[in-house]
C-alpha cells in the first residue's frame, strides 16, 4: 500500500496551485492512493540496465534561421486576458503584503 | 440525388468537382442535420452555420470562375475543441476556457483552410482530452448514435459522433492514448493516429507533449486518407514534426482496394491484447475477421509484447507529470477565466489557485495532483523514471514483433459502449480500457480504428485496430483499406448503415431527397 496522506495532497495542491475544499483533499487522498499503488508495477521491470525514453522519435536539437517573421500583434496577445491595462497584462498583486 | 449527408468525403468531392451539388447545398444539409439530431447527440459545441455558409458560397464561386481546387475542397468538416481557430471559441472542453477565441490557428486548421475545406464548428471533448467517454467535458457529455445512453468514447466522442450520426462528412481528432481510436471503435467510425510527428500540434491545446498527435476522424479508410494528406507533413511551428517526405495516403487506400491487396500479408495477433478482460463478443467478431484475412490470402500469427501488461501503469504515470507542467499555463493572467479568493487577499498566488480550483474539473485535478506527486523529489525515480524505462521496453517489444510481421492487429477496445455512469466512479477502470491504444502512443507509432461488426450480445460496434512501424502510416491505409473492402463485401452493406435513426432524421431525409 502507497502512503498518501491528507497533508501530502494538501501540499500537492498548494505545489500546482490548486485551491482544493477538504472534502475534495479527502477524496484525492483514496483514489491518489489506489492510483499510485495501481501504476507502482512500473518498477517491476525498470531495472537499472534499461535506458529511459523521454521522447517517441528520437530528435536533436531544432533550430530556424534567426530572422523576423510575422507574429501576433499586442492586441491580438491581450485579447484572450482577464484583465489588461493598456498594452500590459493587469496582475493581482505579486507579494502577499501591500 | 440522394441524401447528401449519407455521402462519404470522397463521393462528395467528386460530385463538387463535377458540378452536381454546390458546397452550399453540401454545407446547408449539413447544418440542417445538425439542428435536428444534435440536441440528442450533442456532438457540438460550437456550430459556425453564417460562417460555413459564407466559405461555402466563396467556395463555389471560385469553382465557378474556374479556378483549380484542391481534392477536398467545398467539403465539410467538424473540429474538436482541443484545436486552436481564431474565428471560434476554443474551450478544449474546460470552464477554465470558456468563451476563449485564439487570436490563431493551429496548423492543421490552417491547412483544411487552405484545401478550401468548410468548418462547421468544434466537437465536444474530456476536459482537456482527460478521459474514455466525453463524460469529463465541462459541457456535459456526447451520446452514441447508436444508444443515446451510451457513451461515444473519449476523449473525442464529439468528432465520432458528428461523422457516426451524419452531421459531418470528416473531422479532426487528437489521440494522447487512444482519443481518435477508441471513439472510433465504440461509433462504428474511421480513425487513424498517425506517426508522432507526423502531423503539427502547433495548436493542438497540449495533454501529454511526447504524446499528443492529431489525426483524421471519418467513416472510411480512403476518406481518412484524403484527410491525412490536408493535415500531414512538417511543420516548422512543431518542433517535434518530422520533416520527412510522406507518401500519399490517398494512393495508399487506393492500393488496398486492388484485388489481392492482402495476399502475403504478414499479421501479427497480439497475445496481450486478446485475453481476460476482453468482451465476449468482442473476441467473437476479431476471430471472424483473421478467419477473412487468411482466407484472403493474409499470413496471420501470434506474437507476443510482454511489457504491455506494464503500458497503462507507465501511460498514467508519464501523462500527468507532463499534464501537470503543460497545464500550469493556465494561470488566470494571459487566458481563460479569473476567479477570486471568497475571502482574505487578492494575490497571484491566491487568485490562481482560486480560478483552477473554479475552472478545472475532478479529472483534471486528479490528474495534475498525481502528475506533480509523480515529479515530486524523492518520488521521481521510482515512479517516473521507472515508466520512461517502461516505454523503452514497449518500444522494444514492437520492434521485435515488426521484425516479424508487418502490421499488428487487436480489438481497439476491451468492450463496446457502455453506460454513462458506469466507470465515472472508479478512475483505474476508465484507465485500463485504454490498455489496447496506449502502447502506440508511447512507442509514437500509427494506428488505425476502423469498424469489425456488431457485437451480437449488444448490437453495438466493435472496432479492429491496426498499427504499423514508426512512419509507416501509408502501409496502414492500403492495409485498412483492404480490409474493410472485405468486411463490407461479407456483410453486403457499411456497418453505419445499420445504425438506428435519430430523431427527426426521417423528416430530414425526405428533404434532402428534394435537394
Amino acid at each position: 500500500m502507497s502512503e498518501i496522506t491528507a497533508e501530502q495532497v494538501a501540499h500537492l495542491a498548494n505545489l500546482a496551485r490548486i485551491d482544493l475544499s477538504s472534502a475534495e483533499i479527502d477524496r484525492l487522498t483514496i483514489e491518489l492512493g489506489q492510483i499510485v499503488d495501481s501504476v507502482a508495477k512500473v518498477a517491476e521491470v525498470a531495472t537499472p540496465d534499461v535506458p529511459a525514453t523521454s521522447h517517441p522519435m528520437p530528435l536533436t536539437n531544432v533550430f530556424r534561421d534567426d530572422v523576423v517573421v510575422p507574429s501576433l500583434t499586442v492586441d491580438q496577445a491581450l485579447s484572450g486576458a482577464p484583465d489588461r491595462a493598456g498594452d500590459k497584462f493587469r496582475v493581482p498583486a505579486i507579494l502577499d503584503e501591500e | 440525388m440522394t441524401n447528401l449527408i449519407n455521402q462519404t468525403a470522397a463521393a462528395l468531392a467528386g460530385l463538387l468537382a463535377d458540378g452536381s451539388v454546390s458546397s452550399v447545398d453540401v454545407t446547408r444539409a449539413h447544418l440542417d442535420h445538425i439542428d435536428a439530431v444534435d440536441p440528442d447527440v450533442h456532438a457540438f459545441l460550437h456550430v459556425a452555420r453564417d460562417a460555413a455558409l459564407a466559405t461555402a458560397a466563396r467556395v463555389d464561386a471560385r469553382r465557378a470562375a474556374g479556378e483549380k481546387l484542391g481534392p477536398l475542397a467545398g467539403v465539410p468538416i467538424a473540429i474538436k475543441d482541443v484545436l486552436a481557430t481564431h474565428d471560434m471559441p476554443t474551450t478544449s472542453g474546460s470552464k477554465i476556457l470558456e468563451g476563449w477565441i485564439p487570436p490563431y490557428d493551429a496548423t492543421v486548421v490552417k491547412r483544411i483552410r487552405d484545401a478550401d475545406l468548410i468548418p462547421l464548428g468544434k466537437t465536444n471533448m474530456d476536459e482537456f482530452a482527460m478521459g474514455s467517454s466525453t463524460e469529463h467535458s465541462a459541457y456535459g457529455p456526447t451520446h452514441n448514435p447508436w444508444d443515446l445512453d451510451r457513451i461515444p468514447g473519449g476523449s473525442g466522442g464529439g468528432s465520432a459522433a458528428a461523422v457516426a450520426a451524419f452531421e459531418a462528412p470528416l473531422a479532426l481528432g487528437s489521440d494522447t492514448g487512444g482519443s481518435i481510436r477508441q471513439p472510433a471503435a465504440v461509433t462504428g467510425s474511421v480513425g487513424v493516429k498517425p506517426t508522432y510527428g507526423g502531423v503539427s500540434r502547433y495548436g493542438a491545446i497540449a495533454l501529454a507533449s511526447s504524446l499528443d498527435q492529431v489525426g483524421p476522424v471519418t467513416r472510411t479508410v480512403l476518406d481518412a486518407a484524403l484527410l491525412h494528406d490536408v493535415i500531414g507533413g512538417h511543420d516548422p511551428l512543431d518542433s517535434t514534426s518530422l520533416t520527412d517526405a510522406w507518401p500519399s495516403m490517398t494512393a495508399a487506400a487506393q492500393a488496398g482496394l486492388k484485388d489481392g491487396a492482402l495476399k502475403g500479408v504478414r499479421v501479427g495477433v497480439i497475445k496481450e491484447l486478446n485475453g481476460a478482460g476482453f468482451q465476449a463478443g468482442v473476441k467473437q467478431r476479431f476471430e471472424e475477421t483473421l478467419a477473412l484475412l487468411t482466407a484472403a490470402g493474409a499470413i496471420v500469427s501470434e506474437v507476443s509484447a510482454p511489457n504491455f501488461e506494464y503500458a497503462v501503469s507507465a501511460y498514467y504515470l508519464i501523462l500527468p507529470a507532463e499534464a501537470s507542467s503543460n497545464l500550469a499555463r493556465f494561470d488566470s493572467v494571459r487566458f481563460g477565466i479569473r476567479v477570486n479568493p471568497e475571502d482574505g487577499p487578492l494575490t497571484s498566488e491566491r487568485v490562481m489557485a482560486a480560478t483552477r480550483d473554479a475552472g478545472f474539473g475532478d479529472e483534471v485535478k486528479r490528474r495534475i495532483i498525481l502528475g506533480t506527486y509523480a515529479l515530486s523529489a524523492g518520488y521521481y525515480d521510482a515512479y517516473y523514471g521507472s515508466a520512461q524505462k517502461v516505454r523503452t521496453l514497449i518500444q522494444r517489444d514492437f520492434a521485435a514483433a515488426f521484425d516479424k510481421v508487418d502490421l499488428l492487429v487487436s480489438p481497439t477496445a476491451p468492450t463496446t459502449a457502455f453506460k454513462f455512469g458506469e466507470k465515472t466512479e472508479d478512475p483505474m477502470a476508465m484507465y485500463l480500457n485504454d490498455i489496447t491504444t496506449i502502447p502506440a502512443n508511447l512507442a509514437g507509432i500509427p494506428g488505425m480504428s476502423l469498424p469489425m461488426g456488431l457485437a451480437p450480445e449488444d448490437g453495438l460496434p466493435v472496432g479492429l485496430q491496426v498499427m504499423a512501424p514508426a512512419r509507416a502510416d501509408a502501409r496502414l491505409y492500403t492495409f485498412g483499406a483492404a480490409v474493410e473492402q472485405l468486411l463490407e463485401a461479407h456483410w453486403g452493406h457499411t456497418l453505419l448503415s445499420q445504425a438506428p435513426a435519430l430523431a427527426n432524421i426521417e423528416m430530414f431525409a425526405t428533404e434532402g431527397g428534394a435537394v
